[in-house]
């Protein structure tokens, strides 16, 4: 019964959305306020009725109703509550509930709290977004139904794919959907732009905070799915370039991009056209990688067109909506006024220069992503790995991340490059003095001591900003940390974001350039050493858990002579599936880490040990928290709080008749 | 074995294979001459396991990924040099083995990718700000002040106006 519900909730859901996609349209077209009051209530309803079509599907996995196919397919009546729970979206029709769920709580978001936007903006917006949410209603409705039903109700389920039970699903899906979805809004905010053909600095005050906001949680969510992989997975790297997480880092990209070129629409009027564009392409390729992802597309075009059904419903999705978004933006775009102007070596220009590197960038890994898709269509096999990657992405990457610190030192309209750099003098030779220090301490890697120095030289040129406003060397203590406190918060957000990179990047070279390695055959007893650590294997022992047995493996881990902990990685196998999954142990020593995982057993009783030790790994996460405690600072600047000032004109169209 | 995998786990946990996030590189493979070795792992990280998604045979457990890098490690023992044991490779399995793509003429494009947006978005951006420069420098000047504005002016500026 409760299944039947959330199916109906569902079907009323796309009703509401078809509603809400065309009535406040028709209103804010004819200026009617009743009409356009219509876009409220239904993006509130509609949360609702998938609010609850989630939840009645929660309620399945949390009872175990083997009686509907997906709970069957993805669940086990052992497994404990969590992963009961978390297996509701760690499948692709239970992934594409919590996908439309998240849409839906954004149209509810703009619907409650969007107070200040005008109100036939508003409406449009709602509308626009409310076609997304009906298109993919439909498509689950139609292709991915989780609350279908199995003739004969099995007893047990066939239990959640072991690598996903893990704390790290119940974090990282709702995170990047958080992100992908909301970068919706910035694409509905644009479409609804075209069609009224006006766009102001206001608009992009207006659009600025939902745009923080999907940035916030893609990058925590590109972040948390990394560390996830790392630790699960026994296989030491974070980071594999592969199509799925090309999918997620594109609009990441994009994003940013975003953020910056709204920034100069916001106080230049300027880049009006392609702020717009760019807020259509970042959703795009959010619908891109929904389809990568969920069409089968990746594994083999052969594999998509043996089950097309899905695949070409989204990819009809996905023409529909990048190829109307297109057409509607060459259609209107001439329509809208261009603004102020700036000289090439201006805050401005330095923004104009981050966007063209990052599209650039966004470029690359999509024809990386994509390319031997074309070319297996045309009967060329190829691949596209990691090695590609690194040789592209990461020389276009160490560009961009070297003219970071200048952006926010540069006045708008005009600057002089000289005094930029001047100001950046620290930075500089900081940055060079961070060479040095590698090229004498470590010797090898070029490439790291390159690395290092651009580190560093972004981390101090984003400090230097906060520096000089508040006079921190001239003025005594306690009154440049009045003026701190006084600062823009979102001088802080720049600040915070800039270092957050800067501090990855230093993560990345650590773990990529100092990294050491070993592998092993052990026997209990015996003794391994690694970087300064020396192990020794103490022995094994078998222990059950709720729904699988483990095999754990201890390790006395000494330095110097002296103990200074246990490591316990794990082997566990799955009756359910007959899959086996390792749990590597990490001990963290500052912000590096020692890592050890688990291979076969032979039959003597020799066990086969890979050991790592990874310095600085965990500032590659650890950036990304300080990227997104960035954009949180941004988010609480008082200019997004107060709002923009209405122009008197559309205020007078936001009267209610009454 | 990778970040993919687990991405995939979601993604596509049907397709996901039952196979085990085991070692990849077994302690038995690695060579005793630690110089042939890391040359065997970096060529094993430009090398793709063909039955697995996305990994390279030094990330994958498969057993053809096992086989492909005894291989490697045989060629480099017998005295091949690093593009001669690609080439090899090359010619029993096909270029798809290869995870960073030769340049061949179907792939240009993607080499020729980043040069190529980089020199358009460049070019776009200079054309578009010349196009504008032109525009505001063709646009009248504005007018003088008339006389009563400039009064109005002289008012509003006058020392002494709070």
């Amino acid at each position: 019964m409760i299944a039947e519900l959330g199916h109906y909730a569902l079907v009323l859901a796309l009703a509401i959305a078809l509603i809400q996609s065309t009535v406040p349209l028709y209103g804010a077209r004819r200026a009617d306020a009743v009409l356009m009051g219509v876009a409220e209530p239904t993006a509130l309803a509609q949360f609702g009725f998938v609010a609850f079509s989630f939840g009645a599907l929660v309620a399945c996995y949390v009872t175990s109703d083997f009686s509907v196919a997906t709970v069957f397919e993805n669940s086990h009546s052992a497994m404990p509550l969590i992963y009961k729970f978390t297996s509701v979206w760690g499948n692709h029709e239970g992934s594409m509930l919590l996908w439309v769920l998240i849409l839906s709580v954004f149209g509810a978001m703009v619907a409650a709290f969007g107070s200040n936007i005008p109100a036939t903006l508003k409406a449009t917006v709602l509308a626009v977004q409310s076609w997304v949410a009906a298109a993919f209603y439909l498509f689950i409705l139609a292709t991915s139904n989780p609350f279908l039903r199995l003739p004969q109700a099995p007893f047990e389920g066939r239990d959640l794919n072991p690598i996903l039970q893990d704390f790290g699903l119940a974090v990282h899906p709702p995170m990047l959907y958080l992100g992908y979805v909301g970068f919706s809004i910035s694409f509905a905010f644009a479409i609804a732009a075209l069609i009224e053909g006006r766009i102001d600095a206001a608009w992009a005050r207006w659009v600025r905070p939902w745009t923080l906001i999907a940035w916030i949680f893609l990058t925590l969510g590109i972040a948390m799915g990394s560390y996830w992989a790392y630790y699960t997975l026994g296989w030491g790297g974070w980071w594999g370039w592969d199509p799925v997480e090309n999918a997620s880092f594109m609009p990441w990209l994009a994003g940013t991009a975003l953020l910056h070129s709204a920034l100069v629409m916001e106080k230049r009027e300027a880049l009006k056209v392609w702020t717009l564009l760019l807020a259509i392409l970042t959703f795009s390729l959010s619908l891109i990688g929904t389809f990568l992802v969920r069409s089968g597309v990746l594994t083999s075009v052969h594999a998509f067109a043996s089950d097309p059904m899905r695949g070409i419903f989204i990819l009809a999705i996905l023409v529909l909506f990048i190829g109307g978004a297109l057409t509607i933006f060459a259609w209107r775009a001439p329509v809208l006024k261009q603004g102020g102007l700036f000289a090439p070596i201006s805050r401005e220009g330095a923004l104009v220069l981050n966007n063209l590197l990052l599209t650039v960038t966004c470029g690359t890994v999509l024809f990386g992503t994509l390319w031997p898709i074309v070319t297996e269509a045309f009967g060329y096999k190829i691949s596209v790995g990691p090695p590609y990657f690194n040789w592209t992405f990461g020389p276009l990457f160490a560009i961009l991340l070297a003219v970071v610190p200048f952006g926010p030192l540069l006045p708008w309209k005009r600057g002089d490059l000289r005094g930029v750099t001047q100001r950046l003098t620290a930075a500089f030779v900081l940055a060079l003095a961070g060479i040095l220090v590698v090229c004498v301490m470590e010797g090898r890697p070029v490439l790291a001591a390159f690395g290092v120095g651009i580190a560093a030289f972004v981390i101090v040129g984003a400090l230097t900003d906060i520096v000089e406003r508040t006079g921190l060397w001239r003025a005594t203590f306690p009154i440049a940390l009045r003026r701190a406190a006084g600062l823009p918060r979102s001088a802080w957000g720049t600040t915070f974001a800039h270092i957050g990179l800067g501090i990855t990047l230093l993560g990345i070279v650590g773990e990529t350039q100092w990294g050491s390695e070993q592998i092993v055959s052990l026997r209990p007893g015996d003794k391994v050493s690694l970087r300064h650590y020396d192990f020794t294997f103490e022995g094994t022992a078998a222990r059950a858990g709720p729904n699988y047995r483990e095999l754990a493996t201890r390790f006395a881990v000494r330095r110097n002579g002296e103990l200074i902990g246990e490591m316990v990685p794990l082997k566990k196998s799955f009756q359910a599936r007959g899959m086996t999954t390792t749990e590597a142990a990490l001990m963290t020593r500052g912000v590096s880490q020692i890592y050890v995982s688990l291979g076969d057993v032979s039959q003597d009783g020799a066990i086969a040990v890979r050991l790592y030790h990874k310095p600085l790994v965990l500032l590659i996460w650890l950036g990304a928290v300080v990227m997104a405690i960035g954009g949180a600072f941004s988010l609480s600047d008082r200019r997004l709080r107060v709002g923009a000032p209405k122009p008197a004109k559309a205020r007078a169209a936001l009267q209610p008749a009454e | 074995m990778r970040v993919a995998r687990l991405l995939r786990g979601l993604a596509l946990s049907a397709l996901l294979s039952g196979s085990a996030p085991a070692l990849a590189v077994t302690p038995d493979e690695i060579l005793p001459d630690p110089q042939l070795e890391a040359r065997a792992r970096a060529l094993s990280h430009e090398l793709r396991c063909m039955v697995c998604q996305n990994q390279s045979i030094d990330d994958s457990d498969a057993p053809l990924a096992h086989d492909l890098r005894v291989l490697v490690r045989e060629r480099l023992k017998a005295g091949d040099s690093d593009s001669q044991v690609l080439d090899f490779l090359v010619a029993r399995y096909g270029e798809f083995v290869l995870l960073r793509p030769r340049f061949e003429w179907y792939t240009a494009p993607l080499w020729l990718a980043p040069i190529g947006l980089l020199l358009i978005g460049g070019i776009t951006v200079l054309v578009a700000v010349r196009s504008r420069r032109g525009i505001a420098a063709k646009a009248e000047p504005p007018a003088p002040l008339s006389k009563s504005e400039q009064a109005r002016l002289a008012e509003l500026t006058k020392p002494g106006r709070g």
